[in-house]
């Protein structure tokens, strides 16, 4: 059936948009330890 | 508490794993839609927990404001004692219960009001201070993200089993979207305000934007829409084995999110703590040598970014 594709689709973009967030909360993360440590020189 | 992260890490993965499993191969295929029904287990605990995310952040942000003055923090404690005991007895009381939509238990909606009530106590109790700000800002952001999840599922569903991407004008999925503007907007307010009253302006936003969460949940009980009926607790069914697989879903997907937050929590925290360092730092600088740097003009009371 090709509404299976419709399923994969719906996943992917599930883990596609919860990859996104936790790379940007990374992200986040590793640019205030810089800025903590440049403060603390 | 730094050291469990990583074991619930790896618990909640394999939860996450199991679902998965559960989800694909073990649920019963749907007679009417076949297999793309499977997106159900993605896309109503993303609901549900994003539901939960944006009723934290009302709490949190009714709490921040009413913890403004020592007396309406009193009234607004009174004011949920009275809710949750209101909501406890009201339900069972006859001319209540005719009132009730059909498919809705009393024993629903009085649990649900005591743990309304419950949960406003709980949060008051290990968020003190500016710790309901920092959890109102959370919970918003993991929210939006499980939101937007809810918002791109459900036209992806409802392509091959409507015949469209999105139904202009039924009402579930436009107060969808609405809630979904409302919170983007919260976040927007606070990463761009530059406000000393950031927070309480945001909390205003969040108390407001709170009221579409019930009309969101409850229009599918109210009026007609394209949306199915609601599977547990409404007019809608479910097969067990069905049921079973959503609520292994949606365990995984609270596990998920509580971990989300968390991280969320602890960066909203160090970048408070970078601003109050950088302010600190800038104030002890001598006359003259002050860094022209945008950092120094940082305030305090700024919102999250």
């Amino acid at each position: 059936m090709n509404s299976i594709k419709f399923l994969y689709a719906a996943y992917i973009a599930t883990w596609t948009i919860h990859a996104l967030y936790i790379g940007s909360l990374v992200r986040r993360y590793s640019r205030l330890r810089r800025q903590m440590k440049d403060l603390g020189k | 508490m730094k050291k469990a992260f990583p074991i619930l890490a790896v618990l909640t993965a394999v939860l996450l794993a199991y679902a998965f499993y559960q989800a694909m191969f073990v649920a019963p295929t749907d007679a009417m839609q076949g297999d793309v029904y499977r997106i159900i287990y993605y896309h109503v605990p993303s609901a549900w927990t994003a539901f939960l995310l944006f009723f934290i952040n009302f709490v949190a942000s009714v709490q921040y404001l009413a913890n403004a003055k020592p007396s309406t923090q009193r009234a607004a404690k009174w004011i949920v004692i009275a809710i949750g005991v209101a909501g406890a007895i009201a339900p069972f009381i006859p001319q209540v219960r005719q009132q009730l939509p059909t498919g809705m238990y009393p024993s629903s909606v009085a649990t649900t009001a005591i743990i309304i009530a419950g949960l406003y106590f709980l949060v008051g109790r290990y968020f003190p201070g500016q710790s309901l700000d920092l959890l109102a800002v959370t919970t918003a952001e993991v929210g939006v993200v499980f939101c937007t999840i809810v918002l791109i599922t459900g036209p992806i569903w409802a392509r091959p089993v409507w015949g469209i991407w999105w139904a202009p004008g039924d009402i579930r999925l436009t107060s969808t979207l609405v809630l979904w503007l409302i919170y983007v907007s919260y976040l927007v307010l606070r990463r761009f305000s530059d406000s000393a009253q950031t927070q309480k302006l945001a909390a205003v936003l969040a108390v407001f934007g709170a009221l579409d969460v019930p009309l969101v949940y409850f229009s599918i009980w109210f009026f007609r829409t394209q949306h199915p009926q609601p599977v547990i607790g409404g007019g809608g069914s479910i097969d067990p084995g069905m049921l079973h697989v959503l609520l292994i879903s949606w365990m995984a997907f609270l596990c998920f999110a509580f971990l989300v937050c968390w991280s969320r929590y602890g960066l909203e925290k160090l970048r408070r703590e970078v601003e109050e360092a950088e302010a600190l730092e800038s104030l002890l600088e001598p006359a003259g040598h002050a860094a022209p740097s945008s950092k120094a003009k940082i305030p305090l009371s700024r919102g999250s970014r």
